[in-house]
């Protein structure tokens, strides 16, 4: 049935010792990605102010690196403006966690569209256009099909 | 540690160790030659195979011996669809299979052969009225587990075995998981061919059995020399065998005493999870199961994150999660008794052995409580049933 996952220490450590775990009243942006049916969802919540993202917190329905790479996207959030937030790829995530096993991959593409979502919302809300940030798809595989073309 | 995947694999059994030694550096002759060097090697050989046929109902020379449960399956199908093709292509078997059978099958589609895939109730039952439709003037095949590896449901066995006789279609068993845990007697159960494996008994790796009824004629998977008289070729795996005999030999004088323990164990787990961890579903039948099987689903988590938190406090259990086996989908058993994707995925197996204690029960119950509590509060999915709950109030 299961197969030995191999991660880094630090994949295991933002696991099990998970930062910014929660959610933020009145949240200036909250972005949700992802489905149940393949058993990923995150949910990124921001707290910005004058353009800087002062705080953020998440919730994450997945495995280990789901878990994890939510954890480290917050972390790498935190006091970047929301133009650099907007430049926080999945490879920069992955970098951070010091790599994940292939078939792992597909979970730090959640997070980067989990941080996107959440700036979506917060640009929606505020009526503000963030330059380069397009609509949030919802489904991880709709992002998969997107990045094969 | 407390070791809770006895359904992956058993710790090989001292008794069995010990019986299987001699044979790896002081009789390692070849049980085929005609010296008397390998004399003492042939008479174990056969005596373990007068153990496992004395176990099983059988007669001595209805027993195979195999690399495993795969290969049995394997030749079983194969050996079975191939020797009857002319009297028809159609095989039925059951959605919750090992996929030892259901890849089996699935190439045995692309040979031109039409395959059945019954339902399972939502205890994991197979639908005996929809078998029963299933069977055409071409089928040559019934195959259904008799345990689940899973959910540890137990199939009825008798009754699918009466109906595959009734119709003269030969009926085929993966007794894997049951072989050792259950009683069988291929006569009384109408079983045309068995397959078992050693260690899923406490016994080695690489070895298990076919038993195929001395009335039924398939053909040859592994061809090669003249082992297994002409049926299955490749040298004896004499250490093998010995120990796969000696397990049986256990399992059959042990059998009552270990289901006893087991059974209480598996219950007080099961009343303990219902009771400490709230909304949690167990998966398969509630006495129509495995003694050593239990197999929860946690709602709102997921299994893998689950099964790492647990590793890290020395308890070894296994999931349905896809997130271990790299694809999308969960389980196909859990999908096929009904369970949603999102709460597949959050699935637990624990498998007990003789060994496990009630103290261990209780620190796994203990332990089980934090970590789904935790993985809980970081779940949007049990957040916003939090929500929706507070808003019906």
């Amino acid at each position: 049935m299961s197969q030995v996952i191999e991660y880094s220490e630090k994949v295991m450590d933002h696991f099990t010792n998970p930062r910014n775990v929660g959610e933020i009243e009145e949240a200036a942006g909250v972005g949700t990605v992802g489905n149940a049916k393949c058993g990923d969802i995150m949910r990124m919540y921001l707290d910005i102010q004058d353009n800087v993202i002062k705080d953020a917190k998440f919730k994450t329905f997945g495995c280990g690196a789901a878990i994890a790479t939510s954890s480290m996207a917050t972390e790498l959030l935190i006091g970047k403006t929301v133009e650099e937030a907007l430049k926080i790829t999945n490879k920069a995530v992955m970098e951070a966690l010091d790599g994940l096993p292939p078939v792992k991959v597909h979970c730090s593409l959640l997070a980067e569209e989990a941080i996107h979502a959440a700036l979506w919302d917060y640009a929606q809300k505020n009526g503000i256009t963030i330059e380069g940030l397009e609509p949030p798809v919802k489904d991880i595989e709709e992002i998969e099909e997107v990045e094969e073309t | 540690m407390i070791y809770l995947d006895n359904a992956a694999t058993t710790k090989v059994d001292k008794e069995v160790f010990e019986a299987m030694e001699p044979y790896f550096q002081e009789f390692y002759g070849n049980p085929s030659s005609i010296y008397t060097f390998a004399g003492k090697s042939k008479k174990e050989i056969e005596d373990a195979r007068r153990t496992v046929a004395e176990f099983i109902g059988a007669k001595p020379k209805e027993i195979y011996f195999t690399s495993g449960g795969s290969e049995s399956d394997n030749w079983a199908i194969k050996g079975a669809a191939l020797a009857r093709q002319d009297k028809g292509k159609h095989i039925i078997t059951s959605k919750i299979e090992h996929h030892a059978i259901l890849h089996t099958c699935e190439f045995l589609e692309q040979q031109g052969f039409e395959v059945s895939y019954i339902d399972v109730d939502e205890n994991g039952v197979i639908k005996l009225e929809e078998l029963k439709q299933a069977i055409r003037e071409d089928t040559i095949l019934i195959s259904v587990m008799f345990a689940n590896n899973e959910i540890g449901t137990i199939q009825p066995i008798q009754e699918i075995g009466e109906i595959a006789h009734e119709k003269g279609i030969v009926f085929h068993t993966d007794a894997v998981q049951a072989y050792g845990h259950v009683p069988i007697n291929v006569d009384e159960l109408h079983i045309d061919i068995l397959s078992a494996s050693g260690h899923k008994i406490n016994g080695p790796k690489g070895i298990g059995i076919m038993y195929l009824r001395d009335s039924i004629k398939i053909e040859t998977l592994i061809h090669g020399g003249a082992q297994e008289r002409g049926r299955r070729g490749g040298t004896y795996n004499t250490p093998g065998i010995v120990g796969f005999g000696k397990a049986t030999q256990i399992a059959a004088e042990r059998m009552e005493k270990r289901r006893a323990h087991e059974t209480e164990l598996r219950d007080y787990l099961i009343e303990q999870v219902r009771k400490e961890v709230p909304y949690t579903k167990l998966n398969g039948h509630r006495t129509q199961r495995l003694s050593n099987n239990v197999n929860f689903s946690f709602r709102f988590i997921e299994g893998e994150s689950l099964l790492i938190m647990l590793d890290r406090k020395g308890i070894y259990g296994s999931s349905g999660s896809a997130c271990t086996s790299g694809s999308l989908d969960p389980s196909h058993v859990l999908l096929a008794i009904g369970l949603p994707h999102e709460i597949a995925h959050g699935s637990l197996r624990l498998t007990l052995s003789e060994d496990n204690t009630k103290e261990e029960m209780d620190y796994v119950v203990e332990q089980l409580k934090e970590i789904v509590d935790k993985l809980r509060k970081m779940s949007p999915l049990y957040e916003d049933f939090v929500n929706q709950k507070e808003g019906e109030l």
